[in-house]
């Protein structure tokens, strides 16, 4: 067996807001790319940083995504019981027919049907854009009313309830919410989609709850009320604010990069592969992905006993240099590689198709429409998340 | 060059599709993985190959 070290305490700050940090670099290519970590729940675990051994573990059926705890709960509380159909807390054999029922609504091909709608909201947003003039902030423009808009048109959840269901994205997502307030907006967003659910089997529109209402209606197996809310649950909490992270933190990353803007300005085909290196380079879910051993497993040289919690850290991994040379630059122009940005395995994301359209809409756009785009403050003075879960800005001030 | 999936291992993810558009697509009625060319061109190999290391779900293999 390998000697084992310990890694520093979780999360470590950043030195630069674009890149992992330090620490975890230096884990993953010198001292320890497999380390004893305790979480700040008080668990012992292991931290994960190589791309490789994320990429095993994330395909290895001795662990599983069920029983995890928060890594960021200080208070360690056992979560409730998973309600059936909610995807991210399921194992084999149940997730994968699970998420068969959802599959076919988010292929390629549906999406490159989506993409004229997708161009017309991000156009109407940008020309209320122009039309406000002076300093705006990106995220309330345009990163998130955006995919908002996109994911409630898309399952049929009214946008003008966006209020309610972004405050509970928020209690959701803050690494400092008390447990009884995660429980409580939990619930909370249980019961309203719950009677959306049955509005619309009243009143049904042509949408994908609707649709699966039908289905589950015609006799379907598997769907029923309880599994309907956990996807619409799912489906609008991971489908807006992910990707409006995205767009925030790949626009001020850009603007902060002009050879690589200017690339994408010149050759707005070149939106494409710059989504793929923006996903790889930016990993907004920059606390990583939680498994934990159903028995013992052997990783690299250390045993990892069951029951144990192993924490892989997703950005670390996409900066690996056995991944891909000068892993530290942001090149748009690369070949896009096998990044760990939605996950691996079975629970790789769903909607990442979706995802890559609305961003290749936004940034095949956004600089054609405003070539003159720039950062309205210091990038010292840029809010950025590592408050939460998900990483990005929280505001983004902008004049063009 | 002779393409296999597996279409019980397929998680529907769609990364075959985005690499090698003219060997991969996904069934309308699941999404699930479906081979447009089974043996194609040494021209596609990069794409076919790229296709094998994004694959989530090992579910794309290449035989000689
Ligand atoms: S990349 Fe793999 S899992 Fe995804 S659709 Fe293709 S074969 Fe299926």
């Amino acid at each position: 067996m390998t000697e084992t070290m310990a890694a520093p305490p979780f999360p470590m700050q950043r030195q630069c807001p674009f890149h992992p940090p330090q620490e975890i670099s230096d884990l993953r290519d010198s001292a320890a790319p497999i380390s004893r970590m305790t979480f700040p729940s008080g668990d012992e675990g292991w931290l994960l940083t190589r791309h490789t051994d994320i990429r095993s573990v994330l395909t290895d059926s001795r662990f599983t995504v069920r029983n995890r705890r928060f890594l960021f709960a200080k208070n360690q509380q056992d979560p409730p019981p998973m309600r059936r159909g909610m995807l991210l807390s399921m194992d084999a054999p149940e997730h994968p027919a699970y998420r068969k029922l959802l599959t076919r609504e988010f292929t390629v091909r549906r999406m490159q049907h989506l993409r004229p709608r997708i161009q017309q909201i991000v156009d109407e947003h940008l020309d209320a854009m122009a039309a406000k003039g002076g300093v705006v902030d990106l995220v309330e423009e345009l990163a998130l009313p955006v995919p908002s808009l996109v994911i409630c048109e898309l399952l049929g959840v009214p946008y003008a309830d966006r209020d309610h269901f972004q405050s509970v994205t928020v209690d959701l997502l803050r690494l400092d919410t008390p447990p009884e307030r995660r429980l409580a907006a939990v619930e909370e967003f249980n019961q309203y989609l719950a009677v959306l659910v049955r509005t619309k089997r009243l009143d049904p529109g042509e949408d994908l709850l609707s649709d699966l209402i039908a289905r589950a209606d015609a006799g379907e197996e598997l769907i029923d009320d309880e599994v309907l809310v956990s996807f619409a649950f799912l489906l609008l909490v991971a489908g807006h604010e992910t990707t409006a992270n995205m767009i925030g933190l790949s626009t001020a990353v850009l603007l902060e990069n002009p050879d690589q803007l200017d690339l994408l300005k010149n050759k707005p085909e070149l939106a494409d592969k710059a989504v793929e290196e923006l996903l790889r380079y930016l990993t907004i879910i920059h606390l990583g992905l939680q498994r934990s051993a159903l028995e013992d497993v052997e990783i690299g040289g250390h045993l990892i006993k069951a029951g144990e919690i192993v924490a892989l850290h997703v950005s670390g991994a996409n900066f690996d240099p056995a991944l891909l040379e000068d892993a530290e630059r942001l090149d748009i122009t690369r070949q896009p590689v096998a990044h760990l940005t939605f996950g691996f395995g079975p629970h790789q994301c769903l909607g990442q198709q979706l995802a890559r359209m609305e961003l290749r809409v936004v940034f095949s756009t956004l600089f054609e429409r405003f070539p003159t785009l720039e950062l309205a403050a210091p990038l010292a003075e840029i809010p950025f998340r590592s408050d939460m879960a998900i990483y990005g800005v929280h505001k983004l001030p902008v004049r063009w | 060059m002779k393409v296999l999936i597996d279409q019980d291992r397929c998680c529907g993810a769609g990364s075959c599709v985005l690499a090698a558009p003219e060997v991969f697509d996904q069934r309308e009625e699941d999404g699930i993985v479906a081979l447009l060319d089974p043996t194609p061109d040494e021209s596609q190999r990069a794409l076919v190959d790229d296709a094998v290391s994004r694959c989530p779900a090992a579910a794309i293999s290449v035989v000689e």
